[in-house]
């Protein structure tokens, strides 16, 4: 019992210390690739500069970005397995141990009474799922930049794609400059008001990099992209090509009377991390 | 390149344009929500401020915590537009420069160019980067806050482009 506990502390220091130093693996593939694309000079410079951040903060063990979010844990069970309370709690607790360990910020507070910030245990949503094979854990360190953009829209069932269209553009319009673009776009589509916006927090653990397996998803993902990229804000704001590096869209099913769509962003500092516990 | 020391250079930064860039070398107070809160709250009730804002440049900044053998951890700028609201009356005690990110509103562009001051942008979420270009960080006031406490940062070629300038002309 003694080894396992070690054994699950040591895996949730490894996530915390990869989810905070360094950019996933498909962003930062995604990021390269703008810059290589990029003509004009300043979104240029923008992109080398995020680039060059990474850099350092894997080199350093620095934090790539100063808001290191508020900690949101994804716990996935597959068939046959067991979850306990002294797990999730212990998965929580480790977290935060590590933040303080990895000296990352002390950015989370009482909403109201917005006393001294601290570390504080996760967000934590479990769940079980058929095609998951043993236990995953997935950290994901939200800033807020971007999350204060977030956006839910309860669409009438007869609408036209063309309004979710629209009302996804406007989010990003809305988010501009100070969400830190290039953006990453996580859709939720359906489910309740709730299970979108957590939806389309999931859209963006999945792999970015990688065309959506539903083809019809993948389809609606290429054209809103292209529409997104015509906006013109660009990497920092500056202009350019790039205003999203990817759109995600995951889809579940709504109630007859209801469409739901939520809208989470991303900055261009797409950090997450999974480790196997089973 | 601009590049832009502080004290000495007061009159010159004052002239760059929207969009022009510059390495900029002197100190940053960094300021964020409840720092501005905090410190709006004292001018109005005539208290004596902690720092003086005459001249000054506040960079909108929380920084992590610093690692051992560092000067300071990840500091990058946060959302500028959370601190519109705000800024008036630090600009009547002289404010002469802000440091964050994002755009601002139309009011804080006027207010700009009312008080001859300048908004500067920082690289955004390059915050590990950004720690290369700070010589050195003193607690100033508010250590209650934490991370949102008010310190003196030193620093030196720190890259920023001109936000809006001085005749409240915006990059955005």
């Amino acid at each position: 019992m003694k080894k396992s506990s070690q054994n699950i502390s040591k895996k949730i220091k490894k996530l915390v210390e990869k989810s905070s130093f360094s950019l996933s693996y498909d962003a930062k593939r995604l990021i390269s690739q703008a810059f290589q694309e990029e003509k004009q000079k300043r979104p240029k410079q923008a992109l080398g500069w995020i680039l060059e951040n990474a850099k350092i903060a894997k080199r350093d063990k620095l934090a790539l970005c100063q808001d290191t979010g508020l900690p949101i844990v994804f716990i996935e069970a597959g068939k046959n397995q067991e979850l306990s309370y002294a797990l999730v709690d212990k998965i929580k607790k480790e977290v935060a141990r590590y933040y303080k360990e990895s000296y990352l910020r002390r950015s989370m507070v009482d909403p109201l009474l917005r006393k001294k910030p601290n570390y504080k245990e996760a967000i934590c949503h479990t769940q079980f799922l058929s095609q998951v094979k043993g236990l995953k854990v997935t950290l994901f360190p939200k800033g807020f930049g971007s999350e204060n953009k977030t956006q839910l829209k309860m669409f009438n069932p007869t609408v036209d794609f063309s309004q979710i269209e629209d009302f996804i553009l406007n989010c990003i319009r809305q988010a501009g400059p100070e969400a830190c673009p290039p953006f990453f776009v996580g859709v939720g589509i359906g489910g309740t008001s709730d299970q979108a916006l957590l939806l389309a927090k999931k859209a963006l653990i999945g792999r970015v990099d990688k065309e959506n397996p539903d083809k019809y998803l993948a389809k609606l993902e290429k054209k809103i992209i292209k529409k997104i990229n015509k906006l013109g804000i660009g990497p920092m704001g500056f202009g350019g090509k790039t205003t999203a590096l990817a759109v995600k869209i995951k889809k579940e099913p709504t109630h007859i009377a209801g469409l739901p769509v939520g809208v989470n962003i991303s900055c261009h500092a797409l950090r997450r991390a999974t480790v196997r516990l089973r | 390149m601009n590049v832009i020391k502080m004290p000495q250079d007061k009159s010159r930064i004052k002239k760059l344009k929207a969009g022009d860039q510059l390495l900029f070398s002197g100190i940053f107070y960094t300021a964020r929500d409840q720092a501005h809160r905090k410190l709006v709250k004292a001018i109005k009730t005539k208290k004596k401020l902690p720092i003086d804002l005459d001249g000054k440049v506040i960079y909108y900044c929380g920084p992590t915590e610093t690692p051992p053998g560092k000067i300071i951890g990840s500091c990058g700028p946060t959302t500028s537009s959370r601190m519109d609201f705000f800024i008036e009356p630090l600009l009547k005690k002289g404010l002469l420069a802000m440091v964050g990110k994002g755009a601002r509103s139309q009011t804080v562009k006027l207010l700009i160019k009312k008080y001859k001051a300048v908004y500067l942008l920082a690289p955004s979420g390059c915050g590990a980067m950004l720690s290369e270009f700070v010589l050195s960080k003193k607690l100033i006031c508010f250590p209650e806050l934490g991370p949102e406490a008010v310190y003196q940062l030193e620093v030196k070629n720190f890259p920023l482009i001109v936000g809006v300038d001085a005749k409240g002309k915006s990059i955005y």
